[in-house]
């Protein structure tokens, strides 16, 4: 009888929104052994990624040459005001935010397309189906990027012989727009599967007796989408925005294969890049970094704030 | 019980595995007490590696070399090595450097000064570029090993056409007018690389100018010589080429090595590129895959001058090599350098991967004279070669150019000042790059 007792409290000790207060010696057990387990590699995890962030936090209010070591200065926030009034700085913001804006929305529209073929495709064509849509997300971005510039490149490429009305002598990557058209492609290209593959799990968790009432109801499928499917995956959809958006606007393989920042091509984590690892400006590279790391961080509050995304619910905790 | 002594058996194996394969690591071989030099090359046709097998073989066990290749661009060659060698890695025993990053390898401190005695040794007989480039601060401090320079390519054929007498020096201008009379192009490196640096920097200096004026100087303190009417001659040439409508398909995005595809392709019948463009036609009409009556056609000459009667700096490239710091076998390493750099292996380096050796009597030897028909050239453009800026921050000067000289379309009169202004604002720490 106690036991049963127990486990019921405890039961309702873990239940979410219910705080600490009450919690029963089980319920403590429990939690101290999932401290005990996951512990480790929760110290673990805090130290590689921590670690970093500090470092690259204190190197940032430096005047730091990794050749000249001698020559190390504490400069206080002078790094950051150079970047925050540079020109690049927010050019590069901007490409960022284009091809993060533009990549997602069309990630998404396509990425629900093919999770709704994945999802609805039966019999022995399902794992084709899947495998032949996942593919091109298990080729290395680097690869992809190589393969889309030579797609396109002028001597190496066969795009501007299929598609209509470009000549035969047009450059895409000495054009800013039209560079990034190809870089938005070849992303859209490589990651859209990741969104399908998110959206296929949101999919899976839409109850059919829903789908059913609502048919029996005399729902058309249109509205079915919009008003029992899509509703019942909003978290699912979130996430997959959240995720993909932070990826995207991290994006450094595309532009540095392709372009290198040319054409006025450049981007936040490609700019971090040119300064720490290019010009050996541990100091400077730092500070765009740390901004870098800042600008990820109001996406995640945004998201997680003001669209109220849930990760536990997203993985069908709730 | 059992249990436990096969515990301990495979635990005292494992640490026996891993401290032989540790062992491995080494740069030594305690057995035979012949030191493992470690030479991290660029990459090439396998020549390095060979001059590296048979110097070991020559040593008699004094050291073996072992290579190690790095990326195959200069600037990402640059990065790595100096990733390690801030780290002082002590695997790095010897290292194929561009000459534009020896001031700044020297400067950090990371190359082993080069004895007294041997400093003679190794610029004797040098092309004076070639010496010039491995020196820093008046001192050598990296051994040439091989000097590239760039040559004005052309169609025997057009050149003709166009009534060019291709004997005697040619200018920008020439060719710029021959080119628009026959409705070709002149393939030129647009791409915003180190060769649109390289550009930049032969036609400046071919006007008389300097892009730096004290290279010695720290960051802030450098003083460029871009705005300048040296400067401005080199815009003037690249502005003339696209009016003229003479710069060919793609120029944006054109390295060296789409340029020569460009002219084996019948796409520029004029280019400057360096030699390695004749072997690469040749192997092309070898194998058939263009015809052996282009590539007869093929003619080299002297880097155009920007003015005319005022002789040309061409381009200079190539590799040196050097010596880090924190080998621990630095004796077998200047050793090693004494053998990698002699007259033989350049002769036979350049045989075999088509890059031109450093030692001017390399270009007398019988074989070479046969291979490379243009070898009195190539040594005559080595002579008048200039090197491009020698300064530890080469890596900001050169971006800054390549950041505001591209696109060759864009360049105007005012690109001079405009790139001057930006490269002083980068080494002072003001702007990004």
């Amino acid at each position: 009888m106690s036991s049963t007792t127990t486990a019921r409290a405890g039961a309702t000790a873990a239940a979410p929104g219910k705080g600490r207060v009450g919690k029963t010696d089980r319920a403590k057990a429990e939690a101290r052994l999932g401290w005990y387990l996951a512990g480790p590699a929760f110290v673990i995890l805090v130290g590689v990624t921590g670690y970093p962030i500090l470092q690259a936090l204190y190197e940032s209010l430096f005047s730091f040459r990794l050749t000249a070591p001698a020559d190390r200065e504490f400069i206080g926030l002078r790094n950051y005001s150079v970047i925050l009034t540079d020109s690049l700085w927010w050019s590069a913001m901007l490409n960022t935010v284009l091809i993060t804006l533009v990549t997602v929305a069309v990630e998404l529209v396509i990425g629900f397309a093919l999770a709704m073929v994945m999802h609805k495709v039966l019999g022995w064509l399902r794992p084709i189906v899947r495998t032949a849509i996942l593919v091109p997300y298990a080729v290395i971005t680097v690869v992809s990027a190589y393969a889309w510039q030579y797609a396109f490149g002028l001597t190496t490429g066969f795009m501007n012989a299929v598609l209509p009305g470009v000549g035969a002598d047009f450059d895409w990557f000495a054009n800013k727009w039209t560079a990034l058209t190809v870089i938005c492609l070849s992303e859209i290209w490589k990651t859209t599967p990741f969104i399908s593959l998110l959206l296929l799990a949101g999919l899976a968790q839409v109850p059919d007796d829903m789908l059913e009432a609502a048919k029996v109801d005399g729902a058309t499928a249109r509205e079915r989408l919009f008003r029992v499917t899509l509703p019942n995956m909003k978290a699912s959809i979130m996430v997959a925005l959240l995720f993909r958006a932070l990826d995207a606007f991290r994006i450094f393989d595309n532009v540095y294969i392709m372009t290198k920042g040319a054409a006025g091509t450049e981007t936040l984590s490609a700019l971090a890049y040119n300064q720490t690892i290019s010009r050996l400006e541990i100091g400077l590279g730092s500070a765009v970094s740390v901004l870098l790391f800042v600008c990820v961080l109001i996406i995640c509050f945004i998201a997680i704030k003001v669209f109220g995304v849930d990760l536990a619910r997203a993985r069908g905790e709730s | 019980m059992a249990g436990h002594w096969r515990t301990r058996v495979g635990v005292v194996s494992a640490g026996v595995m891993l401290a032989s394969t540790l062992g491995a690591c080494g740069s030594g071989s305690a057995a035979t007490g012949t030191p493992t030099l470690n030479w991290y090359i660029n990459p090439d046709n396998g020549g390095q590696a060979a001059i590296a097998a048979s110097c070991s073989e020559a040593s008699n066990g004094a050291y073996a070399i072992e290579t190690s290749i790095l990326p195959s661009q200069a600037a990402a060659q640059r990065e790595q090595l100096m990733r390690r060698l801030a780290g002082n890695d002590t695997s790095i025993d010897l290292m194929s450097l561009d000459p534009v990053f020896v001031p700044e390898t020297s400067e950090a401190g990371f190359l082993a000064p080069i004895p007294d005695d041997l400093k003679q040794t190794l610029s004797d007989g040098v092309v004076q570029g070639a010496v010039q480039a491995a020196t820093w601060k008046g001192e050598l401090v990296a051994a040439p090993f091989w000097a590239n320079t760039q040559l004005l390519w052309y169609r025997k054929s057009v050149a003709e056409a166009a009534g060019l007498d291709m004997t005697k020096p040619i200018t920008w201008q020439q060719l710029i007018d021959a080119a628009k009379a026959e409705g070709t192009a002149i393939g030129v490196q647009g791409t915003r690389a180190e060769s649109m640096t390289v550009w930049v920097n032969a036609l400046i200096t071919s006007a008389g100018g300097k892009v730096i004026e004290n290279p010695d100087a720290k960051g802030p303190d450098i003083e460029l010589g871009l705005d300048s009417e040296a400067g401005r001659a080199a815009a003037k040439v690249m502005e003339q080429i696209t009016a003229a409508g003479v710069a060919g398909p793609g120029i944006d995005n054109r390295d060296e090595s789409a340029t020569a595809n460009l002219f084996q392709q019948d796409g520029a019948d004029f280019m400057v590129n360096w030699p390695f463009v004749y072997a690469q036609g040749k192997s092309a009409a070898e194998g058939g895959t263009m015809d052996q009556a282009i590539f007869d056609d093929y003619g080299w000459a002297l880097y155009p001058q920007v003015t005319a009667g005022q002789e040309s700096a061409p381009p200079l490239g190539g590799i040196d090599v050097g010596v880090s710091a924190f080998s621990e076998h630095r004796e077998a390493a200047f050793e090693a350098v004494q053998c990698i750099v002699s007259q033989e292996n350049q002769a036979a380096y350049m045989l075999s991967d088509g890059n031109p050796a450093a030692l001017e009597a390399v270009y007398d030897d019988p074989k070479v004279k046969q291979e490379f028909p243009m070898a009195d050239t190539i040594r005559q453009s080595l002579q008048q070669a200039a090197p491009r800026p020698q300064t530890a921050y080469y890596n900001e000067v050169s971006q800054g150019i390549q950041d505001r000289w591209q696109p060759v379309s864009g360049v105007t009169d005012a690109t001079p000042g405009a790139s001057s202004t930006f490269i002083g604002e980068v080494l002072r720490g003001e702007k990004l790059l």
